[in-house]
């Protein structure tokens, strides 16, 4: 069931096609990646979606209906990446100010913001100033304004930058948790391994359009080259056969070879069970979605494009 | 409209409950005080102290050179220029041998260099001993021509305007002045203090980096009004303060004088006779005086006045500060909107200097024209108003300014809200004012 339909969506500036006709669905508790180079489009999409922009041309359907920000702003959450805080402002008072602006009432905001501060070890900051934060916790204090008031859909913009490894790893777990009660959740991240990690969907977006869209199997799939690796017990008498060809191999015996078309893992496994050696190990290399990024990317100007003009 | 009520709410109480707003708004007061007490204390005691010996040979100054707190002449013999600064004098004065003769020339020799003040202030003391001198001379003692100076200021003239149906409507100019003025000017400062206060209040979420996650909650007109009317708001509160605070001080005051001056008016009602016939024209002149400040009182609309007063107060704040807003979400620090606020803040400023013109000509077709347009409405009819509605200023063309200046506002703000949507999100690059008003004019 789609929680968020994007049809056609255009968003024209006067130098610029900023986004130039995207369409996709995301599923509920997906956790999507929305990816792309800088100057993609990335976040006047990400802006569209929670109503901060209007599109030019295209529909947004949001939770079934068509996309009417006054209301369904309650439901989305956003932490976009310029985020910061009023920095005079006290924690408890400020999360209260921003839950309220959410819509929540004062009463439910002050229970839930009670339940995030135990559950993230929060409670002494309450009456702390922003600006007495270090960059980590003040991400922690942003990510839960974000989620607070229990959104549908959530929207992370580069929630990591910054985060040590014992954070990110806090929030990561918190992705996960959210996603499993139901929320969606939309990621933006240049960090492809942690793409890999946490999202199940993707969308790769260069110069305003889409490239890729497709589960994170499906594009790795779709980009695989037949690589293998085997990991053998000794070295083989020999390595020449019409099944593959040896892209590479090192001093402990593994090898990384390509099969070629027409054959399949099984001759190459065969191969080598007949020269008796012992194979520990037998694996696809999928290439990684930074390798998918950057062989989509290479090439097309993206980062230029600000300075270019509509022809 | 909740939401903006929740914005207007935080903007209010984190502004007032800020320890540097209460500080300012208790002090100010204060420091007003001090100072014009400091410089009136420092302007007398800075007056140099002069001991002036004069040589006279003819002897007609003897007796008539006024010493006054300051300056003190003296007539010692076996005093020359060689020896006056030995014998402790600070100068010594050189008369001419022919005196009664206006033109001549009277030296004054000193070891320092003598002020300004002082040397008129000497000047002013030589031509008064002569004055005397040829008065005594013609047979007039001073006492009779100071009398005759007093009673012959006694002439009051009233003014009266011509009004509908052949009436006559009494105008008091000293009252439109301050009126007119005071009202003008309490306008601009409120607009130049408060027109910053709103930039700096509309820097706040864009330094903050925290403008992108509000305008996800609420639109950027609702986070732009709400900042605009919570900030009017502390302003209105700082100035109450200041008002009462002022009331309080006068009326202290007040308590302190009164039994004084009470006595001393019982003291002279009682024993008739007072010294000299000045006193009891005095009395009688001040008695004149609390009549006509009680009688203009009473001439005044005060109702009109203070309910304009409000409307154009409101209305100029509301107009100027949106503009403020508008180039507060394109700026990241102050320095950098001196450009931008520069078309912002001449208007304010012409406007006080055709206010200050319109208080003295209030018919005049620059007030006239001025009182019309919203940029400097508020300050230029609150000058003409005073002078009588509807005498000066006729029913119509008061609706009319008031008219455009709702206009007005309503016009700067509809534009300030379509600027600050896109200059909110803005970082880096600072635009012009020609590429902000392109924005109003595309859609979102």
């Amino acid at each position: 069931m789609a929680i968020l339909s994007l049809e056609h969506i255009k968003k024209y500036y006067a130098t610029q096609k900023a986004v130039d006709d995207i369409s996709f669905t995301i599923d509920q508790g997906n956790i999507f990646g929305l990816l792309g180079p800088n100057g993609a489009g990335k976040t006047t999409l990400l802006r569209m979606i929670t109503g901060i922009f209007y599109p030019d041309e295209g529909t947004i359907i949001f939770d079934g209906k068509r996309f009417d920000p006054l209301n369904d702003i309650s439901k989305i959450g956003y932490m976009p990446e310029e985020r910061g805080l009023y920095k005079k402002m006290k924690i408890g008072e400020q999360a209260l100010y921003l839950a309220q602006l959410k819509g929540l009432s004062r009463h439910d905001a002050m229970q839930k913001i009670k339940y995030w501060f135990e559950r993230l070890e929060m409670q002494s900051w309450w009456n702390k100033k922003i600006e007495d934060l270090s960059k980590g916790m003040s991400q922690k204090l942003q990510f839960v304004t974000t989620v607070l008031h229990e959104p549908k859909l959530i929207i992370l913009d580069e929630p990591f930058s910054g985060l040590d490894p014992l954070n990110a790893n806090l929030i990561k777990d918190e992705i996960f948790n959210l996603a499993q009660r139901g929320s969606t959740i939309i990621f933006s991240t240049h960090r492809m391994e942690q793409v890999e990690e946490i999202c199940n969907h993707i969308v790769l977006m260069n110069l305003g359009k889409k490239i890729l869209d497709g589960t994170v199997k499906q594009v790795k799939q779709d980009f695989k080259e037949n690589a293998f690796s085997i990991q053998l017990a000794e070295a083989p008498l020999s390595i020449a056969s019409d099944a593959f060809d040896v892209l590479h191999s090192d001093d402990n015996h593994k090898l990384t070879v390509k099969i070629k078309n027409g054959y399949r893992s099984n001759d190459v496994l065969l191969y080598f069970l007949q020269q008796g050696i012992t194979i520990e190990s037998f694996s696809e290399i999928l290439p990684s979605l930074n390798e998918i990024f950057i062989r989509q990317v290479e090439g097309t100007h993206a980062v230029t494009r600000s300075f270019q003009k509509i022809a | 409209m909740n939401k903006t009520s929740l914005i207007i709410q935080r903007e209010y109480f984190s502004r007032v409950r800020n320890k540097t707003f209460i500080i300012t708004t208790l002090l100010m007061p204060l420091l007003f005080v001090l100072l014009i007490a400091g410089s009136t204390y420092l302007s007398m005691k800075g007056k140099e102290v002069l001991n002036i010996a004069v040589i006279d040979n003819s002897g007609y100054f003897k007796n008539n050179l006024e010493n006054s707190s300051n300056i003190t002449f003296s007539f010692p013999a076996g005093v020359d220029t060689n020896n006056y600064i030995n014998k402790g004098y600070s100068a010594i004065l050189i008369m001419p041998k022919s005196t009664g003769n206006g033109g001549n020339n009277y030296l004054l020799r000193s070891k320092k260099s003598i002020g300004i003040g002082s040397k008129e202030s000497i000047e002013n003391k030589i031509d008064a001993a002569i004055e005397n001198k040829m008065l005594q001379d013609a047979g007039i003692q001073k006492s009779q021509l100071d009398s005759i100076h007093t009673q012959s200021q006694d002439a009051t003239l009233n003014t009266v305007e011509e009004g509908d149906n052949n009436s006559t409507r009494e105008s008091n100019q000293w009252l439109a002045y301050g009126i007119g003025y005071g009202s003008g000017f309490l306008i601009y400062l409120t607009m130049l203090i408060y027109g910053m206060m709103v930039l700096r209040g509309v820097m706040e979420e864009k330094t903050n980096r925290i403008a992108e996650v509000i305008v996800s909650s609420v639109k950027p007109f609702q986070l732009m009004m709400g900042k605009i009317v919570g900030i009017g708001a502390v302003g209105i509160t700082q100035f109450l303060i200041w008002i009462v605070f002022i009331f309080v001080i006068m009326f202290g005051v007040h308590l302190f004088v009164s039994p004084e001056t009470m006595q001393q008016v019982q003291a002279m009602q009682q024993s008739g006779t007072m010294p000299g016939a000045a006193s009891s024209i005095n009395a009688s002149q001040s008695a004149q005086t609390i009549y006509n400040i009680q009688h203009m009182a009473d001439t005044v609309n005060w109702g009109l006045i203070l309910g304009c007063f409000l409307f154009y107060f409101l209305g100029g704040y509301l107009f100027y500060a949106s503009l403020f807003a508008a180039v507060g979400s394109v700026v990241e620090d102050v320095q950098n909107s001196q450009s931008l606020t520069l078309p912002i803040t001449m208007p304010i400023i012409f406007s006080f200097i055709v206010m200050a013109n319109a208080v003295q000509n209030p018919d005049s077709s620059l007030a006239v024209w001025c009182s019309f347009i919203p940029f400097s409405s508020p300050m230029v009819m609150m000058a003409r108003i005073a002078y009588g509605v509807p005498g000066t200023v006729p029913y119509w063309q008061l609706f009319v300014s008031m008219f455009l200046l709702i206009g007005g506002f309503l016009f700067t703000t509809w534009l300030a809200g379509k600027i600050y949507r896109t200059g909110i999100l803005l970082y880096g690059k600072k635009p012009t004012w020609a590429q902000m008003m392109k924005w109003a004019f595309r859609r979102a």
